[in-house]
């Protein structure tokens, strides 16, 4: 499918989602909420068929959390990206781990590089990170370490 | 020093004995990881009930590292992911820069890329296909390879200067003109690595033994194969088209004739089979432009300072791993606010409990090494 095509498909199955214009893939703003019943719809539907999460990663924007999904078809090779804003203080977003297995990796990378807690998420602990590290998440702005980390 | 976690505790439900499962570690010291890589495994008898990866022991944040590079800086780092596929890890990123900048590269830069990139391809499957040998118990293919990688290397050190960290795409086209033998050596060692190929047939894929170690061994089927995010040789080897060459050409590939590998046995003999095969394609480009090496500049005019237009930019290639993507988020500094690798090793070794599971601990480094892991690639 063209981009516009997957415009009004999208907006078929969720009314609320809104389009960021440029890029060159169509990216698609979304509520957390909304999330998990849209990732269900992306896979299953016949003429989307998103079976390939190549990107699962987050921005932290300083103010808020951008959950950013990177989504393909292998049979129709169309390409979406999905954003999702989180509240950096609470971030949360149900998980996807079931419809696409790579993100059970790939959400614990983003759980303990930037504190996202993934809903139902099966086996959510520490993945790079080593055992005992807590409460702060490399991979935020304000992240500070005096010791480790070469300023260049 | 093992990690001592609760994990490891929580996994040894018969530690009291009752259930007769036990947990050994591999790794992080071992010589068949390859690396630093930690792995959990949970054994009923020699049966895996479990494998659980640790990573992390050689995680150095390259992606915190990026945000104070400039665009100029940050492909420096990205050769020390993959190290086996520098040239190619270069590559992606001076494509993001460049598609941000639109930045037209001229012709020659684009052959030499195309043809260093698959110089690079054949010099790590290579050391995969040494390596893999040795860790099923043969000895001899290691030396094999590790001398037609040789002379790959002296090709590569005496154009760019480096063995194994390259640096040698910048954005705009190459860093400088490749050396005046470079043609010469090349078609040398095309001419010798063509007899070759064929002893790595001969010496190791009919071997009887090899086969009944490898055949029916891990197999992933390809649902399983896009679900858990694989790439490159492992979804080929379960007989999904997933080339980034063939599928979103970049640079000249959609001008070059060669065909996409494809096993439809999904397991680790038909993984084998798809990296052998791909060495003789990339055989196959590298003698279609070793001589139509076109004149003119070898890098674009570009501005000292880079800055990239405010937005998002992702760019994918294949690597000898999978696929490789870059995703820049840029404000419109010199610097980007934040650089993503999807690197191809991370989802590739998310797949090993899923195809391990059921299968003797014997068979685990047959799966391993199909797999093709190397380490600083997943924990970057």
């Amino acid at each position: 499918m063209t981009n516009e095509e997957l415009k009004i498909k999208i907006t078929e199955l969720l009314p609320a989602a809104s389009f960021e214009e440029g890029g060159e893939w169509l990216t698609i703003s979304i509520e957390p909420g909304d999330w998990l019943s849209l990732a269900q719809q992306l896979r299953k539907d016949e003429a989307l068929f998103f079976d390939y999460l190549f990107c699962l990663t987050c921005v932290d924007w300083k103010t808020h959390l951008s959950m950013v999904y990177h989504l393909s078809s292998t049979q129709y090779r169309h390409t979406i990206v999905v954003k999702a804003k989180l509240d950096r203080n609470k971030p949360e977003i149900e998980t996807v781990s079931q419809i696409w297995r790579t993100a059970e990796f790939h959400e614990r990378e983003v759980y303990e590089m930037f504190g996202v807690n993934f809903r139902n998420h099966p086996d959510l602990r520490l993945l790079i990170l080593p055992d005992g590290w807590e409460g702060k998440n490399p991979l935020r702005k304000d992240f500070e370490d005096p010791v480790n980390m070469i300023r260049l | 020093m093992y990690r001592q976690t609760e994990i490891i505790k929580e996994a040894v439900p018969g530690s009291n004995g009752e259930t007769g499962e036990f947990t050994i570690n591999v790794g992080p010291q071992h010589p068949a990881t390859h690396g630093v890589l930690h792995l959990v495994i949970t054994l009923s008898g020699e049966t895996i009930k479990k494998v659980e990866p640790h990573l992390g022991y050689i995680h150095r944040s390259i992606e915190k590292m990026c945000e104070s590079l400039t665009y100029r800086q940050f492909i420096y780092v990205t050769s020390r992911m993959d190290y086996l596929s520098s040239h190619i890890n270069n590559h992606a990123c001076a494509l993001c820069v460049e598609k941000g900048m639109q930045i037209e590269v001229p012709p020659r830069a684009r052959v030499i890329r195309v043809l260093m990139d698959e110089l690079t391809r054949i010099a790590s499957h290579e050391l995969w296909w040494g390596a893999m040998a040795m860790d099923l118990g043969a000895f001899t293919p290691f030396f094999h390879a590790f001398r037609e990688r040789e002379s790959i290397n002296d090709i590569m050190e005496e154009t760019c200067g480096a063995r194994l960290t390259m640096n040698y795409m910048v954005p705009g086209g190459v860093m400088q003109d490749i050396h005046p033998n470079f043609q010469k050596r090349v078609k040398e060692f095309i001419r010798l690595y063509k007899r070759k190929i064929d002893e790595y047939d001969e010496l190791v894929t009919g071997n009887i033994i090899f086969q009944n170690r490898m055949k029916g061994v891990g197999v992933l089927t390809p649902e399983d194969a896009v679900s858990y995010g694989c790439s490159g040789p492992v979804t080929r080897g379960s007989g999904v088209s997933s080339d980034i060459r063939k599928l979103y050409p970049y640079e000249i590939y959609d001008k070059l004739e060669f065909d996409e590998v494809l096993e439809t046995g999904g397991d680790s003999f038909a993984r084998y089979l798809v990296r052998i095969r791909e060495m003789q394609q990339s055989i196959r480009i590298i003698e279609q432009l070793i001589d139509q090496i076109p004149e003119g500049d070898f890098q674009a005019k570009t501005k000292a300072v880079l800055k990239l237009p405010k937005g998002e930019f992702y760019t994918r290639v294949e690597t000898a791993r999978g696929e490789l993507g870059v995703y820049i988020v840029s404000e419109g500094g010199t610097t980007p606010y934040r650089i993503k690798f999807r690197s191809p090793g991370f989802s590739n070794l998310s797949v090993l409990d899923h195809i391990a599971r059921g299968s003797k601990i014997g068979d685990l480094v047959a799966m391993m090494g199909t797999l093709d892991l190397v380490i600083p690639d997943i924990d970057r």
